[in-house]
C-alpha cells in the first residue's frame, strides 16, 4: 500500500511542475480552416490598462483550446514527421473565379462513349512481313520505314495503267490529313461555342475577291446539272483551281461563230469597244476640282476689283490663304471640263 | 452578315500552359496578394505594406511606384492590375490630408471587383522591433477572433472574411504537428478599434500528450480603424461562395453505424416469383402425361360448374 501510495504521490508532483493545458471556456472552432472565434466579451479595463499582456492572454488560451482538438484528430506518419489529418473546413471563402464549366465531349467522343469503344494504346514498333523487321507506327523513323515499303506499287486491276500510283498515294494523304484538320477546327469552334456555316465562306468580310468568286463558282456547280443551266453576268469568269470539285463550270474557251453575221457582229463589237473607250470619271475628284477652279476664279476676280497698292504686297506669295493652285492649268480639258459640269448640275437636280 | 469571333490559339506550348493556368480550376490554389500605392504614401503604411508583403510571400506581388487611383470612385485600374498580375487579392495604400494613413483591402471574382474596406492605420510596430525568433517562410497560420462584436455588424463579417481569405495561405488536408507555428490574432474592441498581433508559438511540455503552448509575440502589432467600404451584393457574393460539383460529398445511401462502431446496410432485393424458381427437378415426382389430362378435365368441369352457378343466379 506504501509503495503504491509513493508512486501515486511521485506522479502527482511530476504532474504538478508542468502547467496544465486545460482551458475552460467555450469558443467557436473550424479545425479545418485552423481558425478560433471568441464571442465571449472583452475585459475593456484590462483593455485599457495593458492591452498586449491581455490579448497575449487571451489569444493564448484559445490557441490552446484549438490544440488541443487538434492533437485529438487522426494522426499518421510520413517520413519522420507527424502529420495529422485535417477535417473539411467549415468556413466558406468565396472564390477568385467561377466554377468552371466541363468542356463538351468532341463529336468522336461522343460516338465513341455511345457505341461503349475505349481508347486502347498501340505499341509503337509492329512487325512488318514484307520487310521482315520491326517499324515504328508512328513518329520517329516511320517515314523512312515507309518508304522502303512503297518501292514498288501494284496498279490495281480496274485502275488506269497512265495514273501515277506515287503521286496518286501522296495526294490521298494530304487530302486526309486537310479533312482531319477541318474537323479539328469544327471541335474547336464548337468548344469555344463559334458559329461556322457547314460549307461556304466563314467571314465573307475579310475575304477576298478570289475566294469570293470560288465561293460562287462552286455554288453555282451545286445543282443537279452541275451548274450547266445557271444563269451568268456578261463578263463573269468563273474561278480557277475549283475545276477538280466543279465539273460542269469551265473556262473554256468558246467556239468560232458558226454563221457569218454571227461573226460580223462579233468582230463589229470588238472594233466599238476599242475605239469607243470613254476615259474613266472619279466623281468626287472631278466635283472637287471644278469646285476649287470656280474658287480660284473667284479670288482672281475679287483681286482684279481691290487698289493697286494693296496688290504690291500680295504679288510675292503664290499660295496666299491656303489656296491651292490647279497642277496643269494649261491642259487641255475641255472635254473632261464639259463632263464635270453634267455631273455638277446631276447632283444637284 | 454575321461577324464570327475569331478563336485565339497559343502557338508555343509554354504560351498553351499559360493559358490553361489562366483559366478558372475545380481546386483554386493559395490566392495572391498585390500590394501597391495610390497618389502619395506614408513612411508608416511603408512599413506596414513591407511587413505584410513578408508575412503573405510567396503569394504576393509588390509594387513599387505610386499610382493615380481612387478605388472608391473607379476601381477599374486596380481590376486591371489584378488581371495582369493574377491576384485576386490587393492590398492599396494611400496618404492624403483628408484620408491619412489609409489601406484599403479587397478582392476580386472574376477579374471583377468583389468587395473592398477600407482602414484607418492608428500605430504600427514593425517586425524588426521585436527581437526574437522568426517563423519559417510559408507557414499556415492559425487565426484567433476575438471579440463578440465580429458577429455583429456586416462590415466586421466581410472583414473577417478578408483577414481570413488574406491570411490563411491555403486550404490543406493535412498539417505537421510541428509545423503549427504561427498564430494571428485579431481582436474588435467595443470603442470600435481592430487590434492585430502575431505571435511565434512555442510548444513546451506538459503532463498530457497534448503540448502547453507559450506565446511570444514576433510580427507586426497593428491597430486600425473602420472607414468606408463597399461590399458585395447579395447573389455576386452567393455566386462566388458556390461549390463546384466535384467537391460535393456524395452520400452513400443505406449504410449507417450504430453506437457500438458496428456499420448496418440495407439491401433492398426486388420482388420473388415463387412459382418461378428453379428448383431441384426430381424426375420420381413428375407428372404423367395422364395425370396432367385428368388434371386439365377437372379444373374444366370445376370452371362451368361455376358459370351454371353464376347463371342460375342470374336467372333466379
Amino acid at each position: 500500500m506504501d509503495v503504491v501510495k509513493d508512486v501515486l504521490e511521485k506522479s502527482a508532483k511530476e504532474a504538478d511542475k508542468y502547467k496544465s493545458v486545460e482551458v475552460n471556456k467555450l469558443i467557436d472552432i473550424d479545425v479545418g480552416a485552423l481558425l478560433a472565434i471568441d464571442s465571449n466579451p472583452l475585459d475593456s479595463k484590462a483593455l485599457r490598462s495593458s492591452p498586449n499582456d491581455y490579448l497575449l492572454k487571451l489569444t493564448r488560451d484559445n490557441v490552446q483550446l484549438m490544440y488541443n482538438q487538434i492533437w485529438e484528430l487522426p494522426t499518421e506518419r510520413i517520413e519522420e514527421a507527424i502529420v495529422v489529418k485535417l477535417p473539411k473546413p467549415k468556413y466558406s471563402l468565396p472564390r477568385a473565379k467561377p466554377v468552371p464549366k466541363p468542356r463538351s465531349l468532341t463529336k468522336w467522343e461522343q460516338f465513341a462513349k455511345a457505341k461503349g469503344i475505349v481508347k486502347k494504346k498501340r505499341t509503337k514498333l509492329t512487325w512488318d512481313d514484307q520487310l521482315k523487321k520491326w517499324i515504328p507506327l508512328y513518329g520517329f523513323k516511320r517515314a523512312a520505314a515507309q518508304k522502303e515499303k512503297d518501292w514498288v506499287l501494284e496498279v490495281p486491276q480496274n485502275a488506269n495503267p497512265m495514273e501515277d500510283q506515287f503521286a496518286k498515294k501522296v495526294e490521298a494523304k494530304s487530302e486526309r490529313v486537310a479533312k482531319n484538320e477541318l474537323q479539328r477546327l469544327h471541335n474547336i469552334a464548337k468548344a469555344k461555342h463559334v458559329k461556322i456555316p457547314r460549307f461556304g465562306l466563314t467571314n465573307p468580310d475579310v475575304s477576298s475577291a478570289k475566294e469570293l468568286q470560288a465561293a460562287v463558282t462552286v455554288a453555282k456547280s451545286s445543282t443537279a446539272s452541275l451548274g450547266k443551266f445557271q444563269e451568268k453576268l456578261p463578263k463573269e469568269k468563273e474561278a480557277r483551281g475549283v475545276g477538280a470539285i466543279t465539273p460542269g463550270a469551265t473556262r473554256k474557251r468558246k467556239l468560232p461563230p458558226v454563221s457569218g453575221s454571227d461573226e460580223k457582229t462579233q468582230n463589229l463589237n470588238i472594233v466599238e469597244t476599242v475605239l469607243n473607250k470613254r476615259p474613266k470619271i472619279d466623281m468626287e475628284k472631278a466635283v472637287a476640282r471644278h469646285m476649287n477652279d470656280e474658287q480660284l476664279q473667284r479670288s482672281e476676280e475679287k483681286k482684279g476689283e481691290r487698289p493697286k497698292r494693296l496688290r504690291k504686297s500680295h504679288g510675292s506669295s503664290t499660295g496666299g490663304g491656303g489656296r491651292k493652285k490647279p497642277k496643269n492649268s494649261n491642259r487641255p480639258r475641255k472635254v473632261l471640263y464639259s463632263l464635270e459640269l453634267r455631273v455638277y448640275f446631276y447632283l444637284f437636280i | 452578315m454575321v461577324v464570327i469571333q475569331r478563336v485565339v490559339k497559343a502557338t508555343t506550348r509554354k504560351g498553351k500552359k499559360v493559358l490553361i493556368k489562366k483559366e478558372p480550376q475545380v481546386n483554386e490554389g493559395p490566392k495572391r496578394a498585390l500590394f501597391l500605392q495610390g497618389r502619395r504614401s506614408s513612411d508608416k503604411l511603408r512599413r506596414l505594406t513591407k511587413d505584410l508583403f513578408d508575412i503573405k510571400k510567396p503569394d504576393a506581388q509588390l509594387l513599387n511606384k505610386k499610382n493615380d487611383i481612387t478605388i472608391f470612385e473607379d476601381a477599374t485600374p486596380v481590376e486591371r492590375f489584378c488581371r495582369k498580375f493574377e491576384t485576386p487579392l490587393f492590398v492599396m495604400s494611400s496618404h492624403s490630408k483628408k484620408r491619412p494613413d489609409n489601406l484599403v483591402i479587397g478582392r476580386m471574382y472574376n477579374y471583377s471587383l468583389l468587395d473592398m474596406i477600407e482602414l484607418h492605420v492608428e500605430n504600427i510596430e514593425c517586425m524588426r522591433e521585436f527581437a526574437c525568433q522568426k517563423i519559417v517562410l510559408g507557414t499556415k497560420p492559425s487565426l484567433v477572433f476575438n471579440g463578440p462584436t465580429w458577429e455583429e455588424t456586416e462590415e466586421l463579417k466581410h472583414l473577417k472574411s478578408l483577414f481570413i481569405d488574406i491570411f490563411h495561405r491555403e486550404e490543406v488536408e493535412s498539417v505537421r504537428l510541428q509545423g503549427l507555428e504561427h498564430t494571428i490574432s485579431f481582436t474588435a474592441t467595443p470603442e470600435g478599434k481592430i487590434l492585430i498581433r502575431s505571435f511565434n508559438v512555442l510548444m513546451k511540455k506538459s503532463g498530457t500528450r497534448v503540448p502547453r503552448l507559450e506565446l511570444e509575440e514576433m510580427g507586426p502589432r497593428i491597430d486600425l480603424t473602420l472607414r468606408r467600404s463597399k461590399l458585395p451584393s447579395e447573389d455576386l457574393m452567393k455566386e462566388a461562395l458556390r461549390k463546384p460539383k466535384e467537391l460535393k460529398v456524395t452520400k452513400k445511401k443505406n449504410i449507417s453505424v450504430d453506437g457500438l462502431g458496428t456499420t448496418h446496410g440495407r439491401i433492398h432485393v426486388g420482388k420473388q416469383e415463387i412459382q418461378k424458381i428453379q428448383t431441384r427437378k426430381m424426375k420420381g415426382l413428375k407428372k404423367t402425361p395422364e395425370e396432367i389430362k385428368m388434371k386439365r378435365a377437372a379444373k374444366r368441369s370445376a370452371d362451368n360448374n361455376n358459370v351454371n352457378k353464376i347463371k342460375k343466379q342470374k336467372l333466379g
